[in-house]
């Protein structure tokens, strides 16, 4: 099959992300790739909440002390905001509208690297403020891994958006990248699903008690 | 082929497919909405101050449905051929489950 063969709307494939082998292999091999990165985060996820609020002396800040609820939901509503752009994207891929899939997915990255920005600020609040750095605390340890690794992921997804557009910028939308594209925004919807763990698991049940 | 899907036919179908990517983009907004909803209402569970014992099981369950409408609708889990897609996930979040729940009961300092 020609991978670079020109199409247009109404020849466009149904499931392009799936017409070639490749694509068919590309759409298997990444979910086996979530489901090990399911049990990646359930092993940071289960160290923290090991090691929550364990701190070696009374002077150390708790969750509970440093969390603020207003930070958190505006990351929140970021990060959610940016999966749905990203499902636009995907609309627009399907329905072989280039230019719309670039812009929405333009739009998906400016929202994940708004997110990342407040990620930093809180990193340095809690370091500056409260003196909560990676090897202050077991506590310490255990946050900055599980979030920061997400937030890796963040950085890891916004690279991959970002190369995809400009090395497929002026090629067009054809059944080459169309399974590219589709992986990555699979890869981003799963950075959402994380997040929403740690939204609830971290912040909010750690604000409760 | 004569029993080919209908991708096989792109041309014939046109109008067909746009009009049920169209519903399905109405379905996508509308669990976006459902998902800020349900955000919503977890983050006012924290504000409202509940004891844990009634927090915690809901904000989990929350989670829970946020995620399930981002797997099956975001990422189209709900179209067919998606088995061995979640034969994939479901292994890895029953190795999550049983990890989570092993360190929160034997780590106990």
């Amino acid at each position: 099959m020609d991978m670079n063969k020109k199409y247009t709307a109404r020849t466009w494939p149904e499931s392009p992300e799936k017409t070639t082998l490749e694509g068919k292999n590309k759409f298997l091999g990444f979910w086996l790739f979530l489901g090990g990165e399911t049990v990646l985060f359930a092993t940071l996820f289960a160290t923290y909440l090991a090691l929550k609020d364990k701190v070696p002396s009374n002077d150390h800040y708790l969750a509970a002390d440093m969390f603020e609820l207003p930070l958190v939901f505006i990351m929140t509503m970021l990060l959610l905001t940016s999966s749905l752009t990203s499902v636009y994207a995907m609309y627009h891929m399907k329905n072989h509208n280039y230019q719309k899939m670039q812009t929405w997915l333009l739009i998906t990255v400016l929202l994940g690297l708004a997110f990342l920005c407040f990620e930093i600020y809180e990193f340095n609040h809690y370091v500056h403020e409260f003196h909560h750095t990676f090897t202050s605390s077991a506590f310490g340890s255990a946050f900055y891994t599980l979030v920061g690794f997400h937030g890796a992921h963040v950085v890891i997804g916004l690279g991959w958006f970002t190369l995809l557009l400009v090395r497929n910028a002026k090629r067009g939308l054809n059944l080459y990248n169309a399974p590219k594209f589709f992986v990555a925004s699979l890869y981003w919807h799963f950075i959402d699903v994380v997040w929403v763990f740690i939204f609830t698991v971290v912040y909010l049940m750690g604000m409760v008690g | 082929m004569a029993h080919e899907t209908t991708s096989a036919n792109p041309k014939v179908n046109y109008e067909y497919r746009r009009r049920k990517a169209r519903d399905e983009m109405r379905g996508q907004v509308t669990s976006f909405a459902m998902m800020i909803f349900m955000t919503f209402i977890a983050f006012i569970i924290v504000l409202a101050d509940f004891d844990k014992f009634y927090a915690f099981p809901i904000l989990l369950v929350l989670a829970a449905a946020q995620v399930v409408l981002q797997l099956y609708y975001f990422m189209h889990m709900s179209h067919k051929g998606h088995g061995t897609a979640a034969l994939f996930l479901y292994s890895g979040a029953l190795i999550a489950f049983v990890t989570i729940l092993t360190f929160l009961t034997i780590v106990w300092w």
